[in-house]
This record gives C-alpha cells, structure tokens and sequence, in this order.
C-alpha cells in the first residue's frame, strides 16, 4: 500500500508544456510521487523531454540530464556506476524514454546495459507513435493505425517489447499505465528496492496523436487495460509472470472508438483487433499459470 | 628503467596511473589490446572502479560523458568505424564541457576495408570541439596521456590522444614507465564536480533559445582559447618532473632555413632520419613536427616558420576534394604573413603504406626544386 506522504509528496512543479491532458506529464509526476527526493532523472528528446525544461527553468525537482535520444540506457548506467564509485548510495537513476527512444532507435544500448544488469530502471513512455515530431510510427505503433506518416494505416503489427525485455532475464519488468495509478505507484516501490535493470513499460495516452478530446486520457488508458489490450503485469527475472489487475474484458470497441487515429477502422478491423487481444490475452495467462 | 612495451600497452600503463576510475569500451583493431589490458589490470585489482563493456563505441562514449557528469575519471579507446560511430557523441562530450580521455588508434575508415594508419578518421572529428593530439611514438603517448587529464580536468573539454595504428601500437619500444609515486605528485586525484546533486538539484542539457545557443558555443570557444595556457603550463610541469615535454609542436632548425618538412604522427621519426640524411650533405633544411591539433598553434607555428622560403608538408590522410588535412590548417595559419612560404602537400603513408627515409628526402628535393607550388596535392607510393 502507498502511503499518504507518498500520494501527496510532488517531484513536478506546475508549469510543464505539455498539451492539455498529456499522459506523458501525469506518468512521470505519479512515478516521481514514489521515487522521491533522491533520484536522478534521465531524459532522452521526446515530450517528456521538451515539455520538462526550457532553460534555465525545470519542472523536476530532482537532478535532470537531457541525454540523446539513443542513449538513455548507457547514461543512465554511467551516473549509476559513477555514484557506486564515489560512494553515494541509495539514489535512484531512472531513464526516462518515448517508445521511439525504447522500441527504435534506443534498442540496442537498452539491450546492451540490461544484459550487464546495470543499476536503473527504464520508463518506456509508449504513446505509440513519435509525438514530438509530430505523430509519426514507429514500431510500437499498432496495425492500421493512422499517424502522419502512415496515412493509409500501419503495416504490421506493435512490437512485443516486453518479450524481447524477457530474453534478458531482468530481475524485474512490469506494464503500468495512470488509468491504474496505485498499480502503477506499486510497481515503482518494487523496483526501486531491486538491484539490477527494472523496466517499466507504461502505456501513456497521447490525446494529440491519439487524435481523443484532453478528458480521456486517464479513461483511455483505463480502457485499455479493462479490455485485455494493454494487460498489467510484472515479469520477474524474464520468466515468471504475475497478472497484477484481471481486466472485465471490455469490448475492444469501446477503447478505440474514443480516439481519431483508429476511425477509419471497419467491424472486419475491430472484430480482427478483438481477436489478437483475446489470443494475446490467453497466452499471457498461460504464461502466468505455469509460473504459479 | 625502460621497459619493452608495445604502444597499445603503454596507453594502458599511463591510464592504470592516472587513476581513471570509470572504463567504458568495446573492441576494434587495432586498439583492442588496450581494452584487453585494462581488462587484466581490473581483474589484478591495479585498476579501481567500473570497467564497464558496452555493446559499442556509441554507447562506450555516451556512458563516458555521463560518469565524467557524475564527477569521475574516465577513459575510453577506439579507433576507425568506433570513432565515426561515436561522432554524435563527440559532439555531445564537448557540449556537456567533460574532462573524458579517449586514446583513438589511428587506422582508416572503410571503404574499402583495410587496417593500416591514416589519421583522417580523427582529424575529420575536427569541429568536434575536443582538445587532439598527435603523438610521434608510444613514450610520448604515455605522457600525453597523463598530461591529458590534467589538462581536460582544469579546462573541461574532452581530449583526444592519437597514436599510429600498428606502428605505434603495436610494435615493441623501450618505455620509461614513470612511477606511480611521481605520476600522483604531478596528477592529484579527481576533484570533477557532480553535475547531479540531489541536495542541489539542477538540469543538465536544457533547451535554449537561439541567442542562448550562441552565448554557450561563444564560452566555449573563449574557453578553449584560454586552455592554449593550461596545455602549455602542463607540459611545463611534466618536463620538469618527468624530464620530458613536447609543447605544441616541435620546430628543429625551421627559422629561416630553405626548406621546412612539416609532418606529424609516427611518420616523424622516418622524417628525422631524412632530414638529418639531407643535412649531411649539405641541405638547409629543418623540420616542424605538429602535434597539437585543436586548439590549433597558428602563433607558434608562424614564429617557427619565419623567414621560411619553401615548405612540404606530409599528410598520412586525405580530405577529398581539396587536400592533405594538416596542410589546409598550415595554410590558413600562414596565410595572414607577409611573407609566407610556397606550399607543396605531399600525401603518402595511406593505410600505413610504407614510406621510406628515402622517399621523404626525394620529396624535401623535389620541393626546393619547385619554382611554384603545385595546386594540388602530390600522392607519394611505392609501385606495386
Ligand atoms: S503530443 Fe502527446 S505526448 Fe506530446 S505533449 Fe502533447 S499530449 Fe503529451
């Protein structure tokens, strides 16, 4: 359970550029919430990074680095390694990525500093697309969906990050996302008391790429969980999974029918979307299963 | 005591006594023996702190800066493809003002795909913003080395320390290792500042406004000027203890002698075997070896070549559509004489092509010869 000092504690002042709504502002605020004081933050170019700092303000409380946009990992590895060296102990580095920055362009070096088993944990920001740049794929963007520079729908479907996170045996992964806050706040606490890599993949609703009104993010990102598309769970040591929420098992439909860049979507589309949930939904329960 | 080491080795010895804490590294020839051999000194326990082995160079520099940020001493090596992966990151290291320390091995960037020395894969990180120098042989790499920190540390700009693929690293010289004892006396132990404290916290990498933008690259390039006095001092300091120092570049009998050879690199000490060669009969000829490459020494190499009526300068690179890269900087630093020798740039010594005593002296002759300077760069190379 959280405590109250933690719910209420605040590592992010009121002022950040973020659009009205933005999922990315609230994810990071509730992590920090739980955090605390002693962390360093890592940011890569993203929203997350734009909207935190124009100089000399900043909207963290805590020590920020804006690093480049392939190397949140092995900066983050670097500080870690360096406080172990100079003998500060109990501060947490925390690597702060967009799915661009984690899925794409950041892969390798996360894939490089996980396999060291380096001291951190990676926040994916996944809001599905490059909204920085102004809403292009990347390859955590679903199948068919319209971004700016698939304007016909994406080919091929999101990557499974959290398999590939599997294969490098972390001693802690999970999936969070704010429409499930104290889970999400949960998971925090835990990794921040492990030694090694934690990844955290966080659904983040983007109401402008999402192409939604600003009031729905949070009720988005809920949606998301309660219909087995984004299922929240932790991945301990790459091999046992614990489901941390059963989801209601919500109609697809009603998530993606709040948001413009699936509109284009067919009842052949959204019946050929609810049954990868429900297939994907059935394997990662087997998974849990023989990990019980 | 000297000791017979081979080059990549020595960089190793001087990067154990300098007391870096912080490695990060990946292998590439021919530098690799330098990662190897700190890898053992880690494993001895000689070397304290992290060896941390990353899945490239890109990574290896991004860790760097970051440790460097944290307050801590670090290193790095690489050579070729590893330096051109890492460019952005060489941006970023002077950006960020780190004292990192980077041996590059000089070996040439494909294509096509070959191992020997050529200088153009860290002479075309010029713009970089980092501190380079040139190295003659595997001693004065040591030295530099050692006096690299020092400087990088008072100064924060990452210095760069260059030596010949395979000549330098990896043939076997006798090395006077200096003792710890006197190393520690001359380089005190890290005092870097910790850009991330907690208890004062700050944000590092800000976005800026243009005009911000040019206030910061305005500070650095006034500090970089200003570091001109701190690798000088440093260098001062060093031959004091250590009796040995090699300033910014080394000028051998230059002041108005008829012809000059400028060269740098490995390829000095075949240039004194010619040059010494052409003075035993009868030539008047001096020699200008280059060996800091940013901040460039436009005064010291102008008072060097005074009176000077004819120069050759000999680059192991190539910049492809205009010529020999230290013989462009030689130029622009030349030019705002009155009087100004005739240029003629010779280029030889490709991917470690062989160049003989012989063949430099040829190229001395041919340039006391010239009426004019060639307009472009004469290429020099054995036939095969
Ligand atoms: S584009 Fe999306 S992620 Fe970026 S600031 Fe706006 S809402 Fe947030």
């Amino acid at each position: 359970m959280m405590l109250k000092e933690e719910l209420e504690r605040e590592y992010m002042r009121s002022g950040h550029m973020g659009c009205p709504g933005c999922g990315v502002a609230t994810t990071l605020r509730l992590v920090l919430k739980v955090l605390g004081e002693r962390t360093i933050v890592v940011i890569i170019p993203g929203c997350h990074a734009v909207i935190s700092a124009n100089y000399p303000n900043s909207v963290l409380k805590v020590p920020c680095f804006h690093s480049a946009f392939e190397i949140a990992a092995p900066t983050a590895a670097g500080i870690s390694n360096a406080l172990k060296i100079r003998g500060e102990e109990g501060i947490n580095v925390l690597a702060v990525a967009g799915d661009g920055g984690t899925f794409d362009i950041g892969l390798q070096s996360l894939s490089g500093a996980a396999d060291r088993n380096e001291d951190f944990i990676y926040l994916c920001l996944d809001n599905e697309a490059y909204m920085n740049t102004g809403i292009q794929s990347s390859s955590s963007t679903p199948e068919k969906v319209w971004t700016m520079t698939t304007p016909g729908g994406r080919k091929g479907r999101k990557k499974n990050l959290m398999q590939i996170i599997a294969g490098h045996r972390m001693p802690y992964a999970a999936t969070v996302t704010m429409g499930k806050p104290l889970d999400l706040m949960e998971k925090i606490e835990k990794a921040k008391n492990i030694r090694g890599t934690k990844f955290i993949h966080a659904l983040v609703p983007c109401p402008t790429g999402w192409r939604m009104a600003e009031n729905l993010s949070a009720k988005s990102a809920m949606l998301a969980v309660e219909s087995k598309l984004f299922p929240l769970y932790e991945l301990i040591d790459g091999i046992n999974f614990r489901i941390t929420h059963e989801p209601q098992g919500i109609p697809v439909k009603e998530y993606i029918k709040i948001q413009g860049r699936y509109r284009h979507f067919t009842d052949s589309d959204v019946e050929a979307l609810q049954k990868q949930v429900d297939e994907e939904w059935e394997r990662l329960v087997e998974k849990a299963k023989s990990c019980i | 005591m000297k000791t017979l080491l081979q080059g990549n080795y020595a960089v190793a010895e001087a990067v154990r006594l300098s007391r870096v804490q912080f490695v990060a590294a990946y292998p590439i020839t021919p530098q690799t023996p330098i990662y190897e051999r700190l890898s053992d000194y880690e494993l001895e326990g000689k070397l304290k702190g992290v060896m941390m082995r990353t899945e490239s160079e890109h990574s290896a520099m991004a860790a760097c800066i970051s440790a460097a940020l944290t307050g801590v001493r670090t290193f790095t090596a690489t050579a070729s493809q590893g330096i051109a992966l890492m460019h952005e990151m060489l941006h970023f290291a002077s950006g960020n003002r780190v004292p990192v320390v980077m041996c590059n091995v000089n070996r040439v960037v494909a294509i096509p795909w070959a191992f020997g020395s050529d200088q153009s894969d860290s002479l075309s990180q010029r713009d970089t913003g980092w501190m380079q120098f040139y190295c003659e042989d595997a001693q004065e790499a040591v030295d530099t080395v050692i006096q690299a920190y020092k400087i990088a540390e008072q100064v924060f700009f990452p210095v760069m320390v260059c030596i010949d693929g395979f000549f330098t690293s990896h043939f076997l010289e006798p090395i006077d290792i200096p003792e710890q004892e006197m190393v520690d006396r001359f380089l005190p132990p890290p005092d870097i500042p910790n850009r991330f404290d907690i208890k004062n916290p700050a944000y590092v990498g800000n976005v800026v406004s243009p005009e911000q933008y040019m206030v910061f690259r305005q500070k650095s390039f006034e500090d970089m000027e200003k570091a001109r006095g701190v690798i000088k001092r440093v260098d001062d300091e060093y031959r004091e203890i250590f009796g040995r120092g090699y300033g910014y570049l080394e000028a051998v009998d230059t002041e108005g002698a008829d012809v000059v050879l400028a060269t740098s690199g490995a390829m000095t000490s075949t240039a004194r075997v010619a040059v010494q060669s052409l003075k035993d009969k009868g030539y008047d000829v001096g020699l200008l070896k280059l060996r800091t490459f940013r901040p460039f020494p436009t005064k010291e190499i102008q008072e060097a070549l005074k009176g000077v009526k004819k120069l050759a300068v000999l680059d192991r690179n190539i910049s492809i559509g205009k010529e020999g890269i230290w013989c462009q900087e030689l130029k622009a630093a030349l030019y705002p004489l009155k009087e100004r020798p005739t240029i003629t740039n010779y280029i030889a010594g490709i991917c470690g092509a062989d160049v003989s005593p012989e063949m430099i002296e040829e190229m001395v002759i041919n340039t006391l010869k010239r009426e004019d300077a060639p307009e472009l760069p004469v290429w020099v190379r054995r036939d095969q």
